[in-house]
């Protein structure tokens, strides 16, 4: 079905950028702005999922050039799901940084360039042109460049120097992808790839574009042999960035991976291997890396590259059953992610450190605001019914049933190591007899902070925690939604068809 | 034509690829550069050379009457050009600032976020 | 910077160089040209005046900022995107007022985009440039 209006959450998002930028210096301007656009947005992201569950996948051509000449816009459950739960999460995020951005930082268009960051998230999930999703992944990273230096700290210039440049590595690596595709078929619309690429013969050469791709991919995404810059990074800027990088960035990869490798280099032997090496290397390196650091952030930074492993079991065997855990890990990974840095910075903003050694007596102090955070904490480690119990079923029956032992044992080992985790965070930072930590003369701590201010922190905390005990509370509709979109995913025959529906006699 | 710009290529790849695992940082954003013009280069043989017949229909004709240059991959070398810059430029007055804040241009120096704590 | 000769003729190129950038702007739709070079251009404009003038000379000229000139490009190229949405068309498609105008040519939404173009650029370019210069 064809709907000229499916680029709203695209559109939305720029407007808001660049009424932000009409305010530029005005920050208290600029917070009401930001957090009223991202509520539309995700009420625009509510509405468009009700309508492509109940219409199917509706498309647009931009200019009107049809497929597969111009850029077409695709709105299938898989893409509009992600868009709801991006903005959601970056509702949560705007609160947030409302109560814990310093001045300085906003003044220098932490919000403007924060809704550039969304909108290229937006216009990823939406796009069904291959280069014209490599143009959204340069407005996601470029914008992330910004926000990750913004404020100019020491760390903060380190991490990006190696975020920077193996982001850059990454886009040569994906153009590189993008010129031998072209050269193969002659087009780039997503669609007609699928398409084209099956009547190529010489499977070496697709196997090579594949794999360029999956390094492009992987480098974003933070996979096995590439992770090194996610650890070193993320940690760096404030709390309220961390969350939506946390959240989100690692997962866009993903999402490219999974419709690259749905629509153009699926049901490879060849890839299978490889790609199940490294899910099963990606998650153990992530969670004993994680066993290893004693700082919050980082912790919870290798616990990402952890769960990417997760979601990569469903991109190497891909047989409908994994996809299922896969699209759901999605959902309530970005979820849990974001809540996840934003209790990493509450943590830090009560007591000044993240040193889970140094920290503790969290939960004597403030006993309900532990609660709160116990809920992300929880659901990361998916303790049934928590949401992250129910895609680890679905790895583990789809990994039996494709007979590959090597990911069931990774699943499994990886859940434990990140119960070990998680309960040694619990126990050192929120039970065990805190001490006194040094306090900086001036600083300001979260039980000094107005009564505005401390709502900014635990509004998107419970927003968040709502949102992740419904996906495994109601965890029956998200796995029916998961399955459609699994389904989708394993035979792209309708998109295909949807989109060149011009083209086919 | 072809054989030349393949050279080229491969000449543009290893120096960026050896300028890359220098240590330098300088050194590093000079080889990143270099293999973004490779990748261009590369989309440009990859979109089959067409010489002396621009994509532009004549005057009082409707549709193309003979071999012409495919225009697409021009278009995708400008954006990525366009964007390159962009993302280059930001690199450069990255690894100035961070020369003046940290007073080294050495890779290996640039631990400290790697620590432990 | 101080050379007579070239305080004086920069003097005479910044009008006409902003004009000669309008005219790119104006013929990009089918001839080389457009937005994109435009703003360059006329950026260059400025540029080459604050060179022979000074930062502050050129600043009192131009009187806004640098930097609202991004956002009102972005707006103008919004406005171009957005207005098939009203005949229901795809985002994007090009509108065309019917006759073609003296010296300017086939009016649409893609003129407006360009513009917007021009000015992103303009207020992009002028801003970094302004600002390396107070840095150095």
């Amino acid at each position: 079905m064809s709907n000229p209006y499916i680029v709203l959450p695209i559109i939305l998002q720029l407007v808001a950028a660049v009424v932000l930028m009409f305010f530029w210096t005005k920050t208290k301007a600029q917070k009401t702005i930001s957090i009223l656009f991202s509520t539309a947005a995700v009420a625009v992201g509510v509405y468009m999922l009700h309508s492509v569950w109940h219409h199917g996948i509706q498309i647009t051509h931009s200019g009107n050039w049809k497929a597969p000449f111009g850029i077409t816009f695709v709105a299938d459950l898989l893409a509009m799901t992600l868009i709801l739960i991006s903005s959601i999460a970056a509702l949560g995020v705007s609160i947030f940084s409302a109560g814990s951005m310093r001045e300085e930082r906003l003044k220098f268009g932490y919000y403007p360039v924060f809704h550039f960051l969304v909108m290229g998230l937006q216009g990823a999930f939406l796009t069904g042109d291959i280069f014209n999703l490599y143009v959204w992944f340069e407005v996601i990273i470029i914008s992330s460049f910004v926000l990750m230096t913004l404020g100019g700290k020491k760390a903060q210039l380190e991490g990006t120097i190696k975020y920077v440049s193996l982001n850059l590595l990454a886009s040569s690596f994906f153009l590189t992808g993008i010129g031998f595709l072209y050269g193969l078929t002659g087009t780039l619309n997503m669609a007609d790839l699928a398409v084209k690429m099956k009547l190529i013969e010489n499977s070496g050469l697709v196997n090579v574009t594949g794999s360029l791709f999956l390094v492009a991919f992987g480098i974003k995404s933070a996979i096995f042999p590439m992770y090194f810059w996610l650890p070193a990074s993320y940690h760096t800027p404030p709390p309220a960035v961390t969350a939506i990088f946390g959240g989100l960035l690692t997962k866009v990869g993903i999402y490219a991976m999974l419709r690259t490798f749905s629509l153009i280099f699926g049901g490879d032997e060849f890839m299978t291997f490889i790609t199940s090496i490294i899910a099963a290397l990606t998650i153990l390196a992530g969670a004993f890396g994680a066993m290893s650091r004693k700082h919050m952030s980082k912790i919870f930074g290798f616990l990402i590259i952890s769960h990417i492993g997760f979601m990569m079991v469903g991109i190497s065997i891909f047989s409908e059953a994994v996809l299922v855990g896969t699209v759901f890990y999605l959902i309530h990974d970005i979820i849990v992610k974001t809540n996840l840095f934003m209790v990493s910075g509450l943590v830090m903003k009560i007591n000044g450190s993240q040193d889970i050694k140094a920290l503790g007596g969290l939960y004597q102090s403030h006993p309900l605001l532990s609660l709160l955070m116990a809920v992300p904490l929880f659901s990361l480690v998916g303790i049934p019914p928590l949401s992250g119990f129910w895609a680890k079923i679905f790895f583990i029956q789809g990994a039996l049933s494709a007979q590959n032992y090597l990911l069931v044992g990774s699943v499994v080992i990886g859940s434990f190591l990140t119960l070990w985790v998680i309960a040694r965070v619990w126990s050192e930072v929120f039970w065990k007899k805190g001490e006194n930590l040094p306090k900086q003369a001036n600083g300001v701590y979260f039980d000094a902070l107005s009564n505005l201010q401390q709502w900014a922190y635990i509004v998107p905390m419970l927003l968040l925690s709502i949102i992740s005990l419904y996906i495994g509370l109601g965890a029956g509709r998200i796995i029916t939604l998961s399955q459609k979109i699994a389904s989708e995913l394993v035979d792209p025959s309708l998109y295909i068809q949807l989109v060149l529906q011009n083209q086919l006699p | 034509m072809e054989l030349l710009l393949i050279f080229i290529i491969g000449l543009l790849h290893a120096s960026g690829i050896y300028m890359l695992l220098r240590r330098s940082m300088f050194k590093m954003i000079i080889g990143l550069i270099l293999l973004g013009n490779g990748v261009n280069m590369l989309i440009f043989l990859l979109g089959k050379l067409t010489k002396g017949h621009p994509p532009v229909i004549e005057d009082g004709a409707k549709i193309f009457t003979e071999i012409y240059a495919d225009p697409l991959p021009q278009a995708l070398i400008l954006t990525a050009i366009v964007i390159g810059f962009g993302l280059q430029s930001f690199a450069i007055i990255l690894i100035k600032r961070v020369y003046q804040v940290l007073k080294t241009d050495d890779l290996d120096e640039l631990n400290s976020t790697d620590e432990e704590i | 910077m101080k050379s007579i000769i070239f305080r004086t003729s920069s003097k005479y190129l910044l009008p006409i160089l902003l004009i000669f950038s309008v005219f790119i702007l104006l013929r990009g739709h089918y001839l080389p040209g457009g937005g994109f070079v435009g703003g360059l251009m006329a950026a260059l404009a400025f540029i080459l005046h604050s060179f022979a003038f000074g930062l502050e000379e050129t600043k009192n000229i131009i009187k806004i900022h640098p930097g609202f000139l991004m956002p009102m490009g972005l707006v103008f190229a919004l406005i171009a995107g957005l207005a098939p949405w009203i005949y229901q068309e795809p985002f994007m498609t090009g509108l065309w007022y019917g006759e073609p105008l003296r010296m300017i040519g086939m009016v649409g939404t893609a003129l407006l985009f360009d513009i917007g173009v021009y000015f992103v650029v303009i207020g992009s370019v002028l801003t970094v440039m302004f600002s390396i210069r107070e840095i150095i």
